[in-house]
């Protein structure tokens, strides 16, 4: 039998009212069920909300940015105030970018989960990108060169070779030409 | 046992000096008996090593809670399993692993490479036994000596992390310790040819299946570090571009760089110099590693406590990079190419481009890694360097790095023509551009995943064509049958087929990658009973109802298990559980004591197209009303076919036969030596 329908029968099976079904209970013990939650509200699940999160970082230690820490195995104590403290200042109208100014305003530059490409810190986006062109350029000089100093050294060699390859026979001509197929695959 | 194990790390380190110390010294040379003892001090190091494990171990099992570590690792209720796994969960335990498993791994060399490389293995032991020597010194001298007694004997441990309790932590620890460790046996390998100046391909054959091993392991790691990341932690995604991950993922790097460049050394003796430098970058990337993870310099969710023990990898990493560097300098005229570059339109120049990207995106991770501390130094502010950095630095280099995945392949060693080109890249390109046109039509707008996918699909196409090609090439031959062909084909060019199953594992990695980019996140509180709706990627809608939360009594935690009745597209799919757990340890009372915060299980639906992930936050008021966290991850599956991919390309490139260095050197010789003759001659 498929599982799905081993499941759905399954679940027929199940007593009605379903588990759970009808008046809120109370757990057995309440303290073993990690940190008691708030009910959600209609900010926790705004895009805006949460990209805006993602940029900026917990100040609890744990260097993951607010969204991911609140929403991580949900210990954490500073990531859902901080996410009230935003979404206190959405309501006050500002926008993402106001938010995060405000932020950075309050805890300083830290509090972003990648710098601002400013000063200093062009450095930390563009070095890698010039470095490896800068080295990438260098390498094509390089061969660029040397293929050519290659290619003059394989031009004075040329009739030494052919007379060295004028004594094969057919056979062994033949033989060659299937290795050099065989090192082109 | 602590006894004995103390008087075997100290036996480990007195062998350990004696096999290095005689090994640099030359005296060994032109004295067959001092050889032997040079070599044969490696296996006593590697046998004091294993004593004191043995030693570690049985205390743990033992629950003998006097020893400090074994009081801060374990507890009497932890599951056996995860007795065996706090072996290596903390700081010194990690240390005495990396100890005996070098130890073993320097042994094995001894043991098993061929007898035409003995002049080389001397100095192999000596460098293995330096290395060892360093991580028993940092045991013994640093106060990380697993051995420490407390002053008293606590009736029961503190227990192990709840996030360490999971049958990843059992394998994707010990897999990144083999990964880095066995990386200092090519190295060992590396300063042996450079000392007695033996610099043919000669190291380069004894050593490049250590390579292999150590890239394979690293890379199994690290994508186990993924898996324990998505099934544990709770965040819902497997990668953070956290400090310790980079660290992982950096030899990782310098190692495929260099599996790549050293077909260019074995066929054409070319790229000698910068071969030996990607080996000792490497070690040198695995010390630093380990020198993030242990010192606390920076910031990571992976760190162990913050020690001085991270200062003495420092300092072991400014003495090893001093000397490898100017032992390498002191040969270089020793490595000079043998042939050069013919053009630039080559398999090798573009091996060596790809060496470069592989090089580039390594510095890149690092100097991302290390820029916080750069701008403290500089601005005397600090930052964060996160997630948003990494990916738009990275994403570029990366999609880079996947179309030179399917491009090298396509082009002829030595020097390609035009016509070459058109036969090799027609169907890849048109692979790869039927693929962005379907997602177009399918909607598929976001730039970087159709890019990938693309690429992605010309990749797939190179990796088809070459198979395709080699296959029908062995039909038309041999009069084969498909299957016969396609397995003689891979059997018999083991390593360049294996390569190629690796690079359709990094197309899998990709393309899950990528996947990611559509994910679906929405939290919501649900009584019993209530539903709530989430559309899927691919345009299903998922109904989620919460039945209830149950509490239990479990090994060593209490369990709040919250359960979820699933429907796609209003049809039953079964149901999906996350916990809570609260773990407990007995007190000097015989009473249970909360240990550790509480931790979460995620309920997890994993399917090829998407995985349902679904994270029980906590109750309300506690009540049966439940907070949750309801992900659709496309795609993700994928991420761990990509790993067995990769293991399975891996293990069939490293399989002994198949062709013997030695041959295909020659092979390649032959051919090569020839070919220029060929043309003259006029043979079309």
């Amino acid at each position: 039998m498929h599982r799905r329908a081993f499941l759905s029968l399954q679940q027929d099976a199940v007593a009605s009212p379903r588990a759970g079904q009808g008046d809120v209970g109370t757990l057995f013990n309440p303290d073993v069920a990690g940190r008691p939650r708030a009910p959600t509200v209609e900010g926790d699940n705004d895009v805006v909300v949460r990209n805006t999160e993602l940029r900026l970082r917990c100040s609890c230690g744990c260097t993951l940015d607010i969204f991911t820490c609140r929403t991580t195995d949900f210990t954490c104590t500073y990531s859902p105030a901080l996410h009230r403290e935003i979404l206190a200042l959405f309501a006050e109208g500002k926008t993402s970018e106001g938010v995060i100014a405000a932020f950075v305003d309050k805890y300083g530059e830290k509090i972003l989960m990648a710098p601002k490409p400013e000063g200093f810190n062009i450095a930390g986006y563009v070095v890698p990108g010039v470095a490896i062109l800068t080295v990438g350029g260098i390498v094509a000089w390089i061969i660029r060169r040397r293929v050519r100093m290659s290619a003059e050294r394989a031009g004075d060699l040329t009739g030494e070779r052919a007379a060295a390859a004028a004594t094969g026979t057919d056979d062994e001509l033949d033989r060659l030409k299937r290795e050099l197929a065989e090192m082109e695959k | 046992m602590t006894l004995l194990g103390n008087f075997a790390l100290w036996a480990a380190l007195l062998f350990g000096i004696w096999g290095a110390v005689l090994a640099f010294s030359g005296r060994w040379q032109g004295r067959p008996e001092v050889a032997l003892s040079v070599t044969r001090s490696v296996y006593a190091v590697f046998a004091a090593c294993a004593v004191a494990s043995i030693a570690l171990w049985k205390g743990i099992i033992a629950h003998d809670f006097n020893i400090e570590y074994v009081w801060a690792y374990t507890s009497r209720n932890l599951p056996s399993g995860y007795l065996f796994s706090a072996f290596w969960a903390g700081q010194k335990g990690s240390l005495l692993f990396w100890a005996v498993v070098l130890s073993l791994f320097a042994a094995l060399a001894q043991a098993m490479t061929p007898r035409r490389y003995a002049p080389l293995m001397p100095y192999v032991a000596g460098v293995t036994s330096a290395v060892t020597v360093f991580f028993v010194a940092v045991m013994l001298f640093s106060g990380a000596n697993p051995f420490d007694r407390l002053p008293f004997t606590p009736a029961d441990g503190r227990g192990l992390n709840p996030q360490l309790q999971n049958p990843g932590m059992m394998i994707h620890p010990p897999m990144l310790y083999l990964g880095y460790i066995s990386i200092t046996i090519p190295f060992a390998f590396a300063i042996a040819a450079l000392l007695s100046k033996r610099l043919d391909t000669g190291w380069i054959h004894a050593m490049r299946r250590w390579m292999l091993v150590s890239w394979l392991f690293l890379g199994v790691g690290i994508t186990l570090g993924m898996w324990w990341a998505y099934v544990e932690l709770g965040w819902g995604g497997y990668w953070a571009w956290d400090p310790v991950e980079n660290a992982s993922l950096l030899p990782w790097l310098t190692m495929t760089a260099f599996l790549h460049s050293v077909m260019i050394q074995e066929k054409r003796g070319m790229l000698k110099r910068w071969n030996l430098s990607l080996v000792v970058g490497t070690f040198l990337l695995s010390i630093f590693g380990t020198f993030i993870t242990r010192s606390g310099v920076i910031a990571s969710v992976h760190s162990f406590t913050q020690s001085n023990v991270g200062y003495y990898f420092l300092a072991f990493l400014v003495v090893i990079a001093v000397a490898s560097y100017t032992l390498l300098y002191t040969r270089w005229p020793m490595l000079e190419a043998d042939v050069e570059l013919e053009s630039m339109v080559s398999r090798e120049a573009a091996f060596l481009f790809n060496n470069l990207l592989f090089v580039g995106i390594a510095f890149s991770v690092l100097w991302g890694t290390l820029f916080p501390i750069l701008s403290e130094a500089v601005r005397g502010t600090k930052i964060t360097v996160g997630p948003p950095f990494f990916n738009k630095v990275n994403v570029p280099l990366g999609l880079l790095l996947l179309a030179l995945t399917g491009i090298g392949p396509l082009i002829a060693w030595r020097k390609a023509s035009v016509q070459n080109l058109q036969r090799q890249f027609a169907f890849p390109v048109g692979s790869g551009l039927l693929v962005t046109a379907v997602l177009v039509a399918l909607g598929v707008r976001d730039l970087a995943p159709l890019m990938t996918w693309g690429l992605a699909g010309f990749v797939g196409g190179t990796i088809a064509q070459e198979f395709w090609r080699g296959t029908r090439a062995r039909i038309r031959m041999y009069g084969e049958s498909v299957p016969m062909a396609l397995g003689r084909l891979v059997g018999r060019n083991r390593r360049r087929y294996g390569g190629y199953i690796v690079h359709l594992a990094m197309l899998v990695y990709f393309v899950a990658f990528a996947g990611m980019a559509f994910k679906v996140q929405r939290e919501a509180t649900l009584k019993p009973g209530e539903s709530v709706e989430v559309k899927s990627p691919f345009g299903h809608t998922y109904t989620f109802t919460h039945v209830g939360i149950s509490q239990f009594k479990q090994l060593n935690r209490y369990v709040s298990a919250a359960t979820v009745e699933v429907a796609l597209d209003g049809k039953p799919d079964g149901r999906i559980v996350s916990e809570k757990r609260q773990h407990f340890t007995i007190n000097e009372l015989g009473t249970e004591e909360a240990s550790f915060e509480p931790s979460t299980e995620v309920g997890i639906r994993s399917g090829l197209r998407e995985d349902v992930y679904i994270v029980f936050a906590g109750a309300v008021d506690g009540t049966e009303e439940a907070v949750y966290r309801f992900n659709i991850n496309p795609l993700v599956w994928w991420v761990w076919a990509g790993g067995f991919i990769l293991l399975f390309g891996g293990l069939i490139t490293m399989w002994p036969g198949g062709g013997t260095p030695v041959a295909s050197r020659r092979h390649a010789e032959a051919g090569y030596g020839v070919e220029l003759a060929t043309a003259r001659a006029g043979v079309p």
